[in-house]
């Protein structure tokens, strides 16, 4: 059987993937899916523990089906903010939406 | 598990329900409705508001600690979750109480839809006694806050506030689950009661993803709560979101956090764990004292180059944070005067923050303006405007007899009792910094002249009690409320600690 740490190491790799992701893209749609992968990476976290330390008990394989929900609805709701952003200023590279400075 | 008690476990959750039949009862006024009576669906969402708002206090919790974790564990029905849910409740209400006649969505039914499930979100934040109901709760306050923060479709800035605050939030949610997801890998359970138990065990004394799940989940509730370094969101969602919003996501979402922030650590971190002969407390304890420090210092010293009174408010809810985590550094020895000092500080917070905001409101309805300059000659357009201004900046630069003194004594007496009096000293050297911001805009609306002086600013009866409530219970608050409402905060405090 596959051991463990390399389930956890394919999710802290896709964490800091995620991570990178949220700093250095620019485009707001590319932000969103590098939460996505973060998102996704908890979500083997809670996958990989549950089949190991407690398959018993089906709380890992329940938080795990929340996140997926919650992502789901952040999505929907980022995706419409982001669409409103695009029809008024026809872009959304974060750099470009700007009104809010001191 | 034990025997499913359900109609014991109901009260638990009464506010939760009532909200849940709110929000449907809004759907149908909006459909039904026809569009000059829907003022209405503002009133009933007040008043509904309002008498959940009691609730909490009817259904009070159970005197036994063990009979308060309900639902599977999912909630506890203390008396620092009765605390909580009832500043939240009254927030929302003076929220939607003053944005009854605001032009922009005073009369849209979906915006007081919105407004009730996010308060549903803080209610259930303030109670969550489990991994999924920590992030199921926040989930459902911040998405609706994404929305409403969003919601003006006139204005560019509202659209700009909702995308940042939208993805700094999702970037931040998804760190704190991350930490979330190791702290259920050390010991295969979501009940964050039972995490402390097994956590030295279950982690094999290794003491590095410990630290590295608590920081990823500190760093997630510095973000909810808009305490530096993880600030950057809030000056610019604050000035673009409409300013009810604002004022819901200063005080509600803050409040929420707050509750959930004390919680999570003495229950999952106790004093007693010792990891790897590392205590773990030591290390949240400085966590939280560097946040305070750089939230106080960064917010009052930014706060006082800004021209636009909302992006004042927002520097200087950035250092209010800072403060409450005074209280929360605190709980370090006197455990149960930090919890009871960030308590009262985020009730009485909850109001003075309100009445500040319903001002700006009324404000910029009747003018158009947020500048602070525009605030000129305020006195001599609308006496009372100014007269709550001034209490509410009072209150929030710490001046008896308002509320905000009591709440600062409390705060730095029990940093000062828990030896933590350089953290004192530095609370109270920033909280003159800020008074001298707040006595600016004070002067500007008394003492400065400008051309619009002849023209006063009329005040509906919605406004007038919008700004009547608030500014009574801050003067309650600082004078005799104090006692009875701080000692209902050490209750609070006291049903942490009883596992």
């Amino acid at each position: 059987m596959i051991p463990l740490w390399m389930y956890l190491l394919v999710a802290a790799l896709l964490f800091c993937i995620g991570i990178y992701g949220v700093l250095a893209r620019r485009n707001a749609v590319a932000i969103l899916m590098s939460v996505e992968l973060m998102l996704n990476a908890v979500n083997i976290n809670l996958v990989a523990f549950w089949r190991y330390l407690a398959p018993q008990d089906m709380s890992g394989q329940a938080f795990a089906a929340f996140v997926f929900v919650i992502a789901a609805a952040e999505a929907a709701v980022g995706l419409a903010i982001l669409l409103f952003v695009y029809r008024t200023k026809r872009s959304v590279i974060v750099e470009d939406v700007n009104l809010l400075r001191w | 598990m034990a025997g499913f008690d359900f109609l014991g476990s109901l009260p638990a959750i009464v506010p939760e329900v009532g909200l849940t039949i709110l929000a449907i009862v809004i759907l149908f006024l909006d459909v039904y409705l026809p569009t000059e009576r829907r003022r209405n669906i503002a009133w009933v969402t007040v008043l509904g508001l309002l008498l959940l708002a009691a609730t909490p206090l009817v259904w009070a919790p159970p005197a036994d600690p063990a009979s308060q974790l309900v639902w599977g564990g999912m909630v506890r029905h203390d008396t620092l979750a009765q605390i909580f849910r009832v500043m939240i409740l009254l927030g929302a209400a003076l929220t939607a109480l003053m944005s009854i006649d605001t032009k922009a969505h005073g009369r849209q039914g979906e915006f007081y839809l919105i407004l009730v499930v996010a308060t549903l979100g803080a209610c259930l934040v303030s109670a969550a006694a489990d991994l999924v109901m920590v992030f199921l709760g926040l989930e459902t306050l911040s998405i609706p806050l994404y929305i409403l923060a969003a919601f003006r479709r006139d204005d560019l800035r509202s659209a700009e506030s909702g995308m940042k605050y939208f993805l700094f939030g999702a970037f931040a949610s998804a760190l704190m689950l991350f930490g979330l997801s190791i702290l259920y890998g050390f010991s295969g359970q979501t009940s964050i009661y039972a995490l402390a138990e097994v956590l030295p065990a279950a982690s094999g004394e290794a003491v590095l993803p410990v630290l590295a799940a608590l920081t990823l989940v500190v760093v997630g509730f510095g973000f909810k709560i808009g305490a530096a370094p993880f600030h950057f969101w809030t000056p610019d969602m604050y000035e673009g979101a409409p300013t009810p919003v604002t004022a819901f996501v200063s005080v509600a979402s803050k409040a929420a956090s707050f509750a959930l922030l004390v919680r999570f650590l003495i229950a999952v971190f106790p004093q007693s764990l010792v990891v790897g002969g590392h205590e773990i407390q030591a290390f949240w304890v400085s966590l939280a004292a560097l946040m305070a420090v750089i939230s106080m210092t960064l917010g009052n010293v930014l706060a006082l180059s800004q021209r636009n009174i909302k992006r004042l408010l927002a520097y200087s809810s950035i250092a209010q944070a800072g403060y409450a985590l005074i209280g929360v550094a605190a709980i370090q020895s006197q455990t149960e005067q930090g919890v009871a000092s960030v308590g009262f500080y985020l009730f009485m917070y909850t109001f003075t923050n309100l009445l500040a905001f319903a001002v700006v409101v009324f404000f910029s309805e009747a003018t158009g303006s947020e500048t602070i300059a525009d605030l000129a000659g305020l006195n001599r357009r609308s006496p009372w405007l100014a007269l709550m201004m001034t209490i509410a900046l009072l209150s929030l630069g710490g001046i008896p007899p308002t509320a905000g003194f009591f709440g600062k004594f409390f705060l730095f007496n029990a940093a000062v009792q828990a030896d933590l009096t350089w953290l004192a000293i530095v609370g109270v050297l920033n909280a003159i910094v800020a008074l001298y911001y707040y006595l600016i805009v004070i002067k500007v609306m008394y003492v400065d002249r400008s051309a619009d002086e002849d023209q006063p600013i009329a005040l509906s009866r919605a406004s007038g009690w919008a700004l009547a409530l608030p500014g009574l219970v801050v003067l309650l608050l600082g004078t005799v409320a104090a006692q009875p409402v701080f000692e209902w905060a050490v209750q609070g405090a006291l049903a942490l600690f009883q596992a």
